[in-house]
């Protein structure tokens, strides 16, 4: 008690001062908030996925520079293909002690189950970084291009053609429909529960072609197993250190330059529960700024391949609002919302 | 001891017992019916709806618990499925049990379970407090630092949250 | 025999002071984990690696592996001593082991399933050292129609010979295969059966029923008769593990069948808790003395814990080999392995044969530094039944408690341990089986699933499942087990026809 309410009374004196002050002090230096006991670190899936693997990446960084006082602790919710963890950080209004890990499911799991949250509902963070798609093939069956690959499935007829992916009326699905809207082709979609199944499920010839995350099939990739096709971005990825003995992830064509235009990112941001003040949001903030500037976290981006955008603020909700029209839109079109 | 108003129904036949439990599988066999039924339970293009396995699931449950009461009715079983005493020892942990997993939402894990473990040793054990609170608090103390200091779990502690800074 | 070279490379890698010590020390803490219900492998591999970040990633592989060995092993403590599973791939364990616990063997009982872990997970370790590329090339085999064989398979071997009424069998394995599809259906993404309710998305976790059907439903029963039970006067010294060693190679079969149905399983991965069901039903079919499984059998014990270990140190295999994890645990490794900057695959052996043969070579040490650890606690652990039951129940309950609010960190998942409980203790009384409740409960949204899955590869064509010799063999031998028991039945009364000619 006596600490907390050292703190209040600090905060107030701060507050005061800062009132008569000039506007030239650094007032976050002396207002920061800090947490007083350990912080629950809400990922919305299982353990050993892409959002659970990063959330105890920045653990570890965290830990190993030691920049937060207090622990961070992991808790998996997956329920309800993570309605489970939003649903809680929804509910713990003013609580700044959860912040919460996002992948596609933010916005595709209320659409497509008709859980009540949204976005809105809690508080944004930041961006950390996108996840890129990129479309595989078993290098066994030859398809010289992406382009190739779409004509023969066009060639087999509608189903014929199998694409894996994780979950159901998730990021993979949504990308399938998309390219099956881009260029006519129609794939017979498999849900796999997570993405290194699939990728092993392509080697195995089970499946015709996957849109894995790169991280997912980067394993079989050098191998020779499996051959990228194009990634579903505008531009390419930015990494040009060889990967596999002939191609850096640079060396990967956009879906665009190959003539079957569609393009999705994934989000990996941060979220706290609804009702935090400025000052806590500020203080995660600055986390994790420094924690992107750590060479783990930059040698993590390069070999999952990610989008390196970093946005807070109002540039962050400006994305947040224009993805969710765009997963409502998509999600539309493939018959995927809830009845 | 605190079964005394069961006295009168204390003598609980199997065959009453073993009608009411099919009774109630019968009626979890509908509500999951009637679920899947709601969602779709044919057969799609491409394979089964969400709904066919629980519905034919839901389907199976029926049944079974029909032939079950069925068979429960011909035979006259009359062994008794609990006797007075009997029951009596039961709901001596039972209830405990249950108000001690109500207590953890408002007196936190730690606390409840240490009281818990304390009152049942005095009570069902005939230990002097003194003794029950020597294995109760130890128990607890270890549980706390094994998972909040340890391995960093967060068990539920109610409003005792604060007080331990975990 | 490159290999040979290799491994004994692996063993200079691994066998550094420090590197036992922390073979020792992650042993000791798997144990641990193993022991409280709820707190698995993967949690306790999770929730260390953020700190072995800083540690050299074979030292923390070799730690982080010898706390899964340790899970492995300490899942089956609580099996045998209090009907608890410890680990969801213990629940078999719990059928033979218990009972021999309560006849006053709980030595004998932990002994046997702590060297048949260690057999298991040796047989296993041999694997993969001279059989990884051909044996993840196996693997690659099975898609989702191969998949739903395995899974017909693990319940064939299992179901058949239960001596309880045939449709209260029925009616418990249907309420496992029901409460195995609340929550979301993996295959449309549609939540069904949840009825609005944000707990029940969740689903049912099987290890929350595990708990309360045996080991509340256990106090309750045990309660019943009073504070009778006050523990075992069994004399408990060190000669029991030597003793139960004695006893143990007359079942070099069961060993083996375990091994090879574990290995099988890991590298699938079908897991390894269906492996131990699958190895204790087939070692029943197999047994000379069938009816005595259930009462406290050792063969009983050995089989499940033979698998279950082997299963989870092959599922180690893919992870290296292929890049994906066979079981949860794996799962947090192969995140381990990526934030230490390695890519498994099937590079990884060319690239870090250091590493690789490091961490092989830490499977045969790190599994007899585990062996040394459990077998030294046999007396201690067996002791604690004599303590009474007025301070063991209490405490089993708190366990029970904190098992199951640590699954999904949800205090509905203890309400719903308690309803368990009075389940599992009206079942037993009216002798409805627990067995095949639980076991549907493992497989039912798996299979669903893979059977689904199946059909959309063929587009709803249920050819699938038998056009490819594979997947047709398999399930045919599923079919054979199904039908043996009906098959014996009819032999015995031609033979019994004949005798009374």
């Amino acid at each position: 008690m006596a600490i907390s309410m050292k703190s209040a009374f600090g905060k107030a004196l701060v507050g005061v001062m800062g009132a008569g002050l000039i506007a030239s002090v650094s007032t976050s230096a002396l207002a920061a908030w800090e947490p007083d006991k350990q912080v629950e670190f809400v990922v919305p899936a299982g353990t050993g996925g892409g959002a659970d693997q990063m959330a105890r990446l920045m653990q570890g960084i965290i830990v190993k520079h030691n920049l937060m006082k207090q622990p961070l602790v992991v808790v998996n919710k997956s329920g309800g293909a993570g309605a489970e963890g939003f649903l809680s950080v929804k509910n713990s209004k003013g609580d700044p002690y959860k912040i919460i890990i996002t992948l596609s499911n933010l916005f595709t799991t209320p659409l497509a189950t008709g859980v009540p949250f949204n976005w809105k509902d809690m508080t944004p963070v930041a961006m950390l970084a996108l996840d890129q798609f990129i479309l595989w093939t078993n290098t066994e069956k030859g398809y010289k291009s992406a382009k190739d690959y779409i004509d023969a499935a066009k060639a087999a007829g509608p189903g014929k053609f199998k694409m894996g992916g994780t979950g159901s009326k998730q990021e993979d699905q949504i990308i399938t429909v998309g390219l099956e809207k881009a260029t006519g082709a129609k794939f017979s979609y498999i849900p796999y529960k997570g993405g290194g199944e699939v990728a092993v499920q392509l080697v195995g010839n089970h499946i015709d072609s996957t849109v894995n995350n790169p991280a997912e099939a980067v394993a079989q990739w050098r191998a020779g197993s499996l051959t990228a096709q194009c990634v579903f971005d505008d531009v390419r990825l930015p990494y040009k250190a060889k990967v596999t003995s002939t191609q850096s992830w640079n060396d990967i064509p956009t879906c665009k330059e190959a003539g079957i235009p569609t393009d999705y990112q994934m989000l990996r941001g941060i979220f706290m529960a609804p009702g935090v003040t400025p000052d806590q949001v500020a203080y995660f903030n600055e986390v994790f700024k420094k924690m992107m500037n750590t060479p783990e976290w930059k040698d993590y981006m390069e070999k999952g391949a990610f989008s390196q955008t970093h946005l807070t603020g109002k540039e962050f909700t400006d994305w947040l609002t224009k993805a969710e029209a765009t997963h409502k839109q998509l999600m539309q079109e493939a018959g995927f919302l809830a009845k | 001891m605190q079964d005394n108003h069961n006295n009168e129904g204390g003598f609980v036949s199997n065959k009453t017992m073993e009608i009411v439990t099919a009774l109630i599988i019968l009626f979890f066999g509908a509500v999951v019916m009637w679920d899947s039924y709601r969602i779709g339970a044919g057969w799609g293009s491409d394979g089964p709806e969400s709904g066919s396995f629980p519905f034919y699931i839901g389907l199976l449950i029926i049944i079974s618990s029909v032939v079950t009461i069925f068979n429960a009715v011909r035979e006259s079983d009359k062994d008794e499925f609990v006797g007075k005493g009997e029951f009596g020892m039961v709901m001596a942990v039972l209830i405990p049990a249950i108000i001690y997993v109500i207590a953890i939402d408002f007196i936190g894990i730690y606390v409840a379970s240490a009281i818990f473990i304390t009152v049942f040793m005095v009570w069902q054990g005939k230990f002097s407090i003194l003794k029950s609170l020597m294995v109760a608090i130890p128990v607890n103390v270890f549980f706390f630092f094994m998972f909040e200091v340890w391995f960093k779990i967060p068990l539920p502690k109610a409003w005792l949250e604060a007080q331990f800074g975990y | 025999m490159e290999e040979i070279n290799a491994l004994f490379h692996g063993f200079a890698v691994a066998l550094t002071l420090q590197n036992v010590m922390y073979m020792f020390l992650g042993t000791i803490l798997g144990v641990l984990i193993g022991v409280l219900p709820g707190l698995g492998g993967a949690n306790g591999v999770a929730i260390l690696l953020p700190l072995t970040f800083s540690m050299n990633p074979v030292s923390a592989i070799i730690m982080l592996s010898c706390i899964y060995w340790g899970a492995l092993f300490g899942g089956a403590i609580t099996s045998i001593l209090f009907n608890i599973p410890g680990e969801p791939w213990s629940v078999a364990t719990t059928f033979d082991g218990f009972p021999m616990a309560q006849k006053g063997q709980p030595g004998e009982a932990l002994t046997a399933a702590f060297t048949s872990s260690f057999v298991g997970a040796f047989i296993a370790v041999l694997m993969i050292t001279f059989l990884a590329p051909m044996v993840a090339k196996f693997a690659l085999q099975f898609g989702p129609a191969e998949f739903f064989a395995v899974q017909l398979l693990t319940f064939c071997s299992f179901v058949g010979m239960s001596k309880e009424p045939p449709f209260k069998t029925i009616a418990s394995m249907m309420i496992g295969f029901a409460l195995a599809s609340v929550g979301m259906d993996s295959i449309t993404g549609q939540l069904r059966l949840t009825f609005g309710s944000e707990e029940l998305m969740r689903g049912f976790d099987f290890l929350i029923a595990v708990i309360g059907l045996f080991g509340l439903g256990e106090i309750l029963l045990t309660m019943e008769e009073g504070l009778a039970f006050k523990g075992t006067e069994a004399k408990i010294n060190a000669k029991v593990v030597l003793q139960t060693w004695a006893k143990l190679p007359a079942y070099w079969a069961t060993y083996i069948r375990g091994a090879l149905i574990g290995c099988w399983m890991g590298v699938t991965p079908g897991g390894a808790t269906p492996a131990s069901f699958m190895s204790y039903g087939i070692a029943k079919k197999f047994a000379k003395n069938p009816a005595g499984f259930g009462k406290g059998e050792l063969e009983g014990v050995v089989a499940p814990e033979t698998a279950a270990h082997a299963a989870g140190t092959s599922a180690l295999l893919p992870m290296l080999t292929l890049g994906i994890p066979g079981s949860p645990t794996a799962a947090v490794l192969l995140g381990g392995l990526l934030i230490w900057g390695l890519q498994p695959g099937p590079l990884l052996f060319v690239e870090k044969a250091d590493f690789v043969w490091g961490l092989i070579a830490s499977m045969y040490l790190g599994n007899i530094a585990g062996l040394i650890v459990v077998l030294t606690t046999v007396p201690y652990f067996a002791a604690i039944l004599k303590i009474p039951f007025s301070i063991i129940a209490p405490v089993i309950l708190v366990i029970c408690a904190i098992g199951a609010y640590t699954v999904n960190n949800a205090q509905f998942d203890v309400y719903l341990m308690i309803v368990f409980g009075v389940l599992g203790y009206v079942f037993k009384k009216l002798s409805y089986p627990l067995a095949p409740m639980v076991l549907a409960l493992v497989l039912g949204k798996m299979a669903e699933g893979s059977f689904r899955q199946a059909l959309l590869t063929s587009q709803g064509d249920v050819s699938v499942f038998w056009e490819n010799g594979l997947c047709g063999s398999i399930t045919a031998l599923a079919i054979i087990l199904l039908i043996s028991p009906l098959l014996g039945k009819v032999w015995g009364m031609i033979k019994g026809n004949k005798a009374a000619a």
